[in-house]
């Protein structure tokens, strides 16, 4: 059985690390938040300049004056610091924040990302997207396996314009898990979705990989 | 010398003319100078570019320039939320170009701070380097990117005091702290002037140097994305 969108995103939160300095993008990666285990210290970082973003305020208590990189109202808590933007992307460009959690509309083998831009559709702006790819010490992109028509999203090589080249550390789909392997040599698929086999991945995956020892 | 202005009108006199660029602080909607921004609407000055994150929405913000076709071209990080945009780009009626927002934030900290130009490795591989110069440092690849000024900035804080020393309030601060050091002339709304000496001086987020003319103003603050969560039923 494929992931849902949120058993995506508890995959994803097995990415956190006790102590980690996270920042989380638009869509399925901002529900990651949902799913950091009791107990362990996640800091979460919004690039518009805060560390330490709480909840979703309860209505009555919105504060325009406090809000996150998707312009969604928030509120603080008791570690939340701000900061300007500049500040903030020298947090992100400086290697700072420990990981980045992202969706993509391709990733290629090498990996390549693009999420930024469909050429001949209205271009709506990268945003912090590339200096985060670029910055960030590890990127994992969370996505659908195929798109709406069925066409694979993990590429030999990607079709659009890049966000980044050569930035991706791993890849949780709605079927598999892919780590970029960082000698440059590929993609390796080390584990399978819940139901999903091997056969089925290998259909659906454009880009080449090998299978982790165990995987199957 | 008096930097406190009696309203937005009286404190962007004799600063604009056609074919500026100017500097507009915020975020999305968060800690944009909606006066400052209506004021130049008000001015009449156009062939303006604009140097800010965002592009306002419709009929608020940046969106009321783009209405009255004010700016010729905005350097921007995203601008997706803006229908009166999308057309007038789309028909070549406004030039934009895109900066990653790390890259934006930095170009205007540069400008302000005297450096004329930075190595960069956002954006290196991508359209975003093309055409400029590509360096090797430690074996890492890195894109120059040059300093921003402007003719004028415009700038959203919470308080201010007689001086112009600046504090502003949570995620309202974002690019209006280094927009202030980046303009030739530097005008700032606040949303209260307080008595020289009240502001604790080790508090101070941007000192009154950067800050040319000042006005207290009332905004609307309006919020682009409402988003609560349920009260559980205790």
């Amino acid at each position: 059985m494929p992931r849902t969108r949120e058993q995506l995103a508890e995959r994803a939160a097995k990415e956190l690390q006790d102590g980690f300095y996270v920042n989380l993008g638009i869509g399925i990666p901002t529900l990651v938040a949902n799913y950091i285990p009791q107990g362990m210290e996640v800091t979460l970082q919004s690039e518009n300049g805060m560390l330490g973003m709480g909840p979703f305020p309860y209505e009555g208590e919105e504060d325009p004056d406090l809000i996150n990189a998707g312009k969604q109202t928030i509120t603080e808590i008791p570690e939340s610091s701000y900061f300007s933007s500049a500040d903030s992307f020298a947090m992100i460009r400086g290697g700072h924040i420990n990981l980045s959690i992202l969706g993509a509309m391709e990733v290629a083998q090498n990996g390549d990302i693009a999420n930024w831009m469909i050429p001949g559709k209205l271009v709506k702006g990268m945003g912090g997207a590339m200096d985060l790819v670029a910055g960030v010490r590890r990127v994992v992109v969370v996505m659908d396996h195929a798109n709406k028509h069925g066409q694979s999203k993990v590429l030999k090589e990607c079709t659009l314009p890049l966000t980044g080249a050569g930035v991706v550390d791993r890849i949780i789909t709605d079927l598999a898990v892919f780590d970029v392997k960082p000698d440059g040599s590929g993609l390796e698929l080390v584990e399978l979705a819940d139901g999903v086999t091997l056969d089925e991945v290998a259909a659906k995956t454009e880009a080449a990989y090998t299978v982790a020892p165990g995987v199957g | 010398m008096r930097k406190i202005y009696a309203d937005v009108t009286s404190a962007l006199e004799g600063l604009t003319f056609d074919g500026m660029t100017v500097m507009s602080g915020g975020f999305g909607l968060c800690g944009i100078p909606e006066n400052l921004i209506a004021g130049l609407r008000d001015s009449g000055v156009k062939g303006l570019t604009v140097i800010s994150n965002n592009a306002g929405v419709d009929g608020f913000g940046l969106g009321q320039l783009l209405e009255t076709r004010q700016i010729a071209k905005m350097i921007s990080s995203y601008v997706g939320e803006n229908k009166e945009f999308e057309r007038q780009y789309l028909a070549g009626e406004l030039e934009l170009e895109f900066n990653p927002q790390g890259t934006l934030a930095e170009r205007i900290r540069a400008g302000g701070a005297g450096i004329p130009a930075f190595f960069t490795a956002t954006g290196v591989g991508t359209l975003v380097a093309e055409g400029k110069e590509v360096r090797a440092f430690d074996g890492r690849d890195y894109v120059m990117e040059t300093g921003l000024v402007a003719d004028l900035s415009i700038v959203k804080a919470w308080k201010a005091d007689e001086r112009g020393n600046l504090v502003f309030r949570k995620t309202a601060r974002n690019f209006n702290p280094m927009m202030a050091t980046a303009g030739k002339v530097t005008v700032v709304e606040v949303e209260e002037i307080v008595p020289t000496g009240s502001l604790d001086p080790d508090h101070i987020h941007t000192p009154g140097i950067y800050v040319d003319r000042l006005i207290q103003t009332v905004s609307e603050k309006r919020i682009e994305q409402r988003t609560v969560r349920q009260r559980s039923a205790a």
